[in-house]
């Protein structure tokens, strides 16, 4: 039965935002972490999405997604002049982690919608199959 | 009256419901990949992917019907996209390229900067519809089951 395979799909697909979710986390978390005595702080972290192409007995294509990656944003950190604090350099600068916390909140947002979008299509593929299964008998 | 009417009418509603379950899978795929850069939808044209199951299954139960003649030099493989049956023994595959040529690239109405074409508001509401087409598909079947039933049944049954 074809329809098997939509939780196949869509399982990948929250799969996939679930990690992002997980790397938009990380990032939150470490907004405000300050460079260490190596001079480098927490950078920010990104996923990166790559279709799967799944196999069909029929051949028609379904396509899943999987994360082929993370990616660390190497632009500078943010730094702010605090010569009162301990992680303070040699000019009275500290360096913060690069994270923008409106760009994790825009992430965030995205992924919990592809997340529900894929649970409402597995339930609604799950409903039919049901039906299916009731198939001749009402 | 021939057995086969009352199987033909649920024949086609079969092949409804099954391209109706492969556009769902179409429409999941699409969804899953809404945040994938590069990936292009894929949408089905229903009619025509209908039309061509419906019209593929009539050639093959013709080809069934036609007995196959022992002699090496008899004429096979006159459908293009069917695998040619060349013994007695042989059982006819339906079309390989069934369904596959009801399959087009959605045209995308906005582009978008990591060239990623899917709609998610016409993706949402594809599938909304689909999935009430397919429910109406079932109700067809199950209709059509119990019409048959109750012509089955004697006059003395309630």
């Amino acid at each position: 039965m074809s329809m098997f395979k939509i939780f196949d799909i869509s399982g990948s697909a929250v799969s996939a935002q679930s990690q992002r979710l997980n790397i938009v986390a990380s990032n939150l978390a470490n907004v405000d972490t300050v460079a260490g005595p190596d001079g480098s702080a927490y950078k920010a972290r990104q996923v990166s999405f790559q279709t799967v192409m799944m196999n069909t007995q029929d051949g028609m294509p379904a396509a899943g997604v999987k994360v082929a990656g993370v990616s660390e944003d190497q632009s500078p950190g943010r730094r702010v002049h605090d010569p009162a604090n301990p992680s303070a350099d040699a000019t009275g600068y500290v360096t913060y982690s690069n994270v923008n916390a409106v760009d994790e909140m825009v992430n965030m947002i995205s992924a919990s919608r592809s997340y529900q979008n894929n649970i409402e299509v597995m339930n609604t593929a799950k409903s039919l199959m049901m039906k299916t299964l009731q198939m001749g008998q009402g | 009256m021939n057995v086969n009417r009352l199987t033909d009418t649920l024949d086609f509603q079969a092949k409804a419901l099954d391209l109706r379950g492969e556009r769902q899978r179409i429409i999941a795929s699409n969804i899953a990949n809404a945040d994938t850069p590069g990936y292009v939808a894929r949408e089905m044209d229903f009619a025509s992917a209908l039309r061509e199951a419906t019209a593929s299954a009539g050639s093959v139960s013709g080809s069934l019907a036609a007995p196959v003649s022992g002699g090496a030099s008899a004429a096979f493989a006159a459908t293009p996209g069917l695998m040619a049956t060349t013994d007695a023994g042989h059982i006819p595959l339906r079309s390989l390229s069934s369904g596959l040529s009801g399959l087009r690239y959605a045209a995308p109405s906005q582009t978008n900067l990591d060239s990623n074409t899917v709609d998610m508001d016409r993706e949402r509401a594809s599938f909304a519809d689909n999935s009430v087409k397919y429910e109406a598909t079932l109700r067809f079947i199950n209709t059509h089951v119990r019409t048959m039933l109750d012509a089955m049944k004697s006059p003395s049954q309630g």
